[in-house]
C-alpha cells in the first residue's frame, strides 16, 4: 500500500512538474510576440498615446505653464467659434489642400504616365523629378525664399527681363499663399510620379493587349485600364496629401512665418503660436483636438466612399 | 477593328513628349542649380540688380566664410548623432514590433496594430504642448535623448516591415523551432537574414526623415549649441539681415547626406515610397 501510494504521489509529482513546463512554455511563446512589440508600445505610450489624453485635458483648462492649470470647461473651444483669426487660418488650410492635393496627383500622374514609355536618358528625367522628396523642408524654404525673393530673386528678375514687372511674391497676401502652394508642387509632384509608376508597372500587359483587340483608342484604354486599376493608389495618394497637407508646417514657417499677416498661417501654425509665443497651452490643444478630429473624420469619410465605389466598379 | 498608331506617328508623338519633360525637369533642377550658382558666385554680385543664369565666378571660398560665420560644424555634429542613434533605436524596435504583428496570433493583435498605425495620423502640432512637457519631467530638455525619444517609436517603419514580413513562409519558422531554436535565435538568424531588403530601406528612410526633423528638435533643442542642422538654418533667415550667400552655401553643404543616399540608394528610396502605394 505504502508503495503504491509512493508510486502515485512520484506520478503525480511527474504530471504537475511537465504540466508547469508546458504551461510555462506554452506561455511563453504565447508571451513572446507581446515581448516584442512591448518597447515600441511603451514609446508609443509614452510619447504620443498619453501626450494625446494629456492634450484633451489641457485643452479644457487655461494654464500658461507657469501657473497651475485652472479648469475652465468648454471654454476654449467655443472660443474658437468666435476667433476670426482661428477661421482664417482653417481657410488658409483649406485653400491649401484644395490647390495642392488634386494638382499635384494630376501632375504626378501625368509625368508617371509620360515617363513610363521608353525614351532617352528616362532614368534621368525621373531622378530629376523625384530629387525634391529628399530635401529638407527647412532647405526647400530656404531655397524658395531667395528665389521668390521681391528685390533679388532670380523670378522677379526673369519677370522684369520678359516685361511683366515685380512681384511681391512673399511680401503681399495675395502672392504668398501662391507661392508657398508653388513650392509645395515641386515637393509632391515627384512623389506622387514615384507611387504612380510602381502601380502603373504592376498592370499586367496584356490588358492593354486585350484593350487593343477590342478596338480601344489611347484614351479609353486609359479610362477603361489604366484609371480603375490605378484606383487604390489614387486614393492612398489622396489621403496621404490631406494628411500631409493639414500638417504642413516647416516650409510655411520658415518661408513666410505665416505672414504677411494672417495670410499664410495655418492650423498648425496658429496651435504653435498659441503655445509658444503666446503661452495659452489651453488654447492651443484645443484647437489640436479639433484638429485631430478634422484629420480622423477626413480619412473616415474617404475610406467610407472609397468603400461604396468600390462596389459599383 | 484594330487600332494602330503608325510608328512614325509615335515617334513624333515621344520626341515631343520628351521635350515637354525634358522642359518640366529643367524646371525641377533649377531651384538646386540656382542654390549651387548663388553659393559659389562673389558676394558683391548677389545685390547687384542684374541677374546672371550662368555661374559668374567660382568662389570655393564662400564655403570656408559660411563654416566661419556660423557654428555649421557643431550643428550637423549634433544632427548626425541624432539621426545615427535614432536609426539603431527606430529600425530594431521597427523590425521586431513589424516581426510581432506579422507572424504571431495573439489577443489583441488587430486592435493594437490600428492603434498603432492611427498614430500616423496625429500631427505632432496635436500634442506638441504635452510632448513638451513630458520631454521636459523627463529632464531631456535641449538634449539628444529629448530629441530621439519621442520619435523612436515609428508606425510607417513598422507597418512596412509587416507588409514584408507576411511574405516570409511559415514553414521556416516552424522548422526552426522545431529544431528547438529560441524566439529571439529564429528572429534573428532566420527572419533578419531574409529582411536585408527592408532593413536598407528603413535605415534610410529612418536617417532622412530625422536629418530633416524640424518641428521637435525646434521645441526641446533651445541652446544654440544643441542645434541641429534644420534648426540653425531657421535661426539665420530669421535674422534681419539675410546673408544669402551664406545661406545657400549652408544648405547646399545640409543637403548633402541626403544627395549622397539620394545618388546611391535611390532605389531603396522608391521601392520604400512605392511599397507604401502598393500595398
Amino acid at each position: 500500500m505504502a508503495d503504491l501510494s509512493m508510486i502515485s504521489l512520484r506520478e503525480r509529482d511527474e504530471t504537475i512538474t511537465s504540466r508547469i513546463s508546458g504551461w510555462w512554455r506554452s506561455s511563453r511563446s504565447r508571451l513572446t510576440p507581446y515581448i516584442f512589440i512591448a518597447p515600441n508600445l511603451l514609446l508609443f505610450s509614452v510619447f504620443v498615446f498619453f501626450p494625446l489624453l494629456y492634450a484633451a485635458y489641457i485643452s479644457v483648462h487655461q494654464w500658461s505653464l507657469i501657473d497651475t492649470p485652472e479648469f475652465v470647461g468648454a471654454q476654449n473651444y467655443t472660443r474658437l467659434l468666435t476667433d476670426g483669426q482661428f477661421w482664417q487660418s482653417l481657410k488658409n488650410t483649406v485653400v491649401f489642400s484644395a490647390a495642392t492635393v488634386p494638382t499635384s496627383l494630376i501632375l504626378g500622374l501625368m509625368l508617371a504616365i509620360g515617363l513610363n514609355r521608353h525614351m532617352a536618358a528616362r532614368t534621368l528625367l525621373r531622378s530629376i523629378y523625384f530629387l525634391p522628396v529628399v530635401v529638407s523642408s527647412v532647405a526647400t524654404a530656404i531655397i524658395a525664399a531667395w528665389l521668390f525673393n521681391d528685390n533679388y530673386g532670380v523670378i522677379n528678375a526673369v519677370l522684369k527681363q520678359v516685361g511683366v514687372g515685380r512681384v511681391a511674391w512673399l511680401s503681399t497676401p495675395q502672392w504668398a499663399l501662391p507661392s508657398i502652394i508653388l513650392t509645395t508642387l515641386w515637393v509632391r509632384s515627384g512623389f506622387c510620379m514615384v507611387v504612380y509608376l510602381a502601380a502603373l508597372q504592376s498592370i499586367s500587359p496584356s490588358y492593354y493587349e486585350a484593350a487593343v483587340i477590342d478596338g480601344a483608342s489611347r484614351p479609353q484604354q486609359f479610362r477603361y485600364v489604366t484609371w480603375p486599376l490605378l484606383r487604390p493608389t489614387t486614393f492612398l495618394l489622396l489621403i496621404l496629401n490631406v494628411i500631409y497637407s493639414f500638417q504642413v508646417f516647416d516650409l510655411i514657417y520658415v518661408m513666410t512665418g505665416g505672414g504677411p499677416g494672417f495670410s499664410t498661417t495655418m492650423i498648425v501654425q496658429y496651435i504653435y503660436r498659441a503655445a509658444f509665443a503666446n503661452s495659452e497651452m489651453g488654447y492651443a490643444s484645443a484647437m489640436g483636438m479639433v484638429l485631430f478630429v478634422l484629420v480622423l473624420l477626413f480619412t473616415v469619410i474617404q475610406w467610407r466612399i472609397n468603400r461604396r465605389t468600390e462596389q459599383f466598379v | 477593328m484594330m487600332v494602330t498608331t503608325s510608328p512614325e506617328r509615335r515617334r513624333l508623338e515621344t520626341i515631343g513628349l520628351w521635350l515637354l519633360l525634358a522642359a518640366g525637369a529643367v524646371v525641377m533642377i533649377f531651384p538646386i542649380y540656382w542654390m549651387f550658382v548663388t553659393a559659389i558666385r562673389p558676394r558683391d554680385e548677389i545685390f547687384s540688380g542684374s541677374v546672371n543664369l550662368m555661374p559668374t565666378g567660382w568662389v570655393w571660398k564662400n564655403f570656408a566664410d559660411a563654416l566661419h560665420h556660423m557654428p555649421f560644424l557643431t550643428w550637423a555634429g549634433n544632427s548626425l548623432v541624432i539621426a545615427v542613434v535614432a536609426v539603431v533605436i527606430t529600425v530594431s524596435l521597427n523590425l521586431l514590433c513589424g516581426y510581432a504583428f506579422a507572424k504571431f496570433r495573439f489577443a489583441g493583435r488587430d486592435i493594437l496594430f490600428i492603434g498603432i498605425i492611427s498614430a500616423l495620423m496625429i500631427p505632432i502640432q496635436v500634442i506638441i504642448v504635452p510632448l513638451f512637457l513630458v520631454v521636459s519631467d523627463l529632464g531631456l530638455l535641449n538634449s539628444y535623448w529629448g530629441v530621439i525619444l519621442p520619435r523612436a517609436a515609428e508606425a510607417f517603419g513598422i507597418f512596412m516591415v509587416r507588409q514584408f514580413m507576411v511574405s516570409i513562409p511559415d514553414e521556416l519558422l516552424e522548422a526552426a523551432r522545431l529544431d528547438g531554436a529560441s524566439e529571439l535565435t529564429i528572429f534573428l538568424k532566420v527572419v533578419l537574414p531574409l529582411s536585408k531588403p527592408i532593413i536598407a530601406v528603413l535605415i534610410i528612410f529612418t536617417f532622412m526623415w530625422r536629418w530633416n526633423d524640424f518641428v521637435l528638435p525646434l521645441v526641446i533643442l533651445t541652446d544654440q549649441d544643441m542645434y541641429t542642422v534644420q534648426v540653425g538654418m531657421n535661426l539665420l533667415k530669421g535674422q534681419y539681415n539675410t546673408e544669402w550667400t551664406d545661406l545657400m552655401a549652408v544648405a547646399l553643404l545640409s543637403l548633402t547626406p541626403m544627395l549622397v543616399i539620394f545618388v546611391f540608394f535611390q532605389r531603396q528610396l522608391i521601392q520604400g515610397i512605392a511599397g507604401t502605394g502598393l500595398k
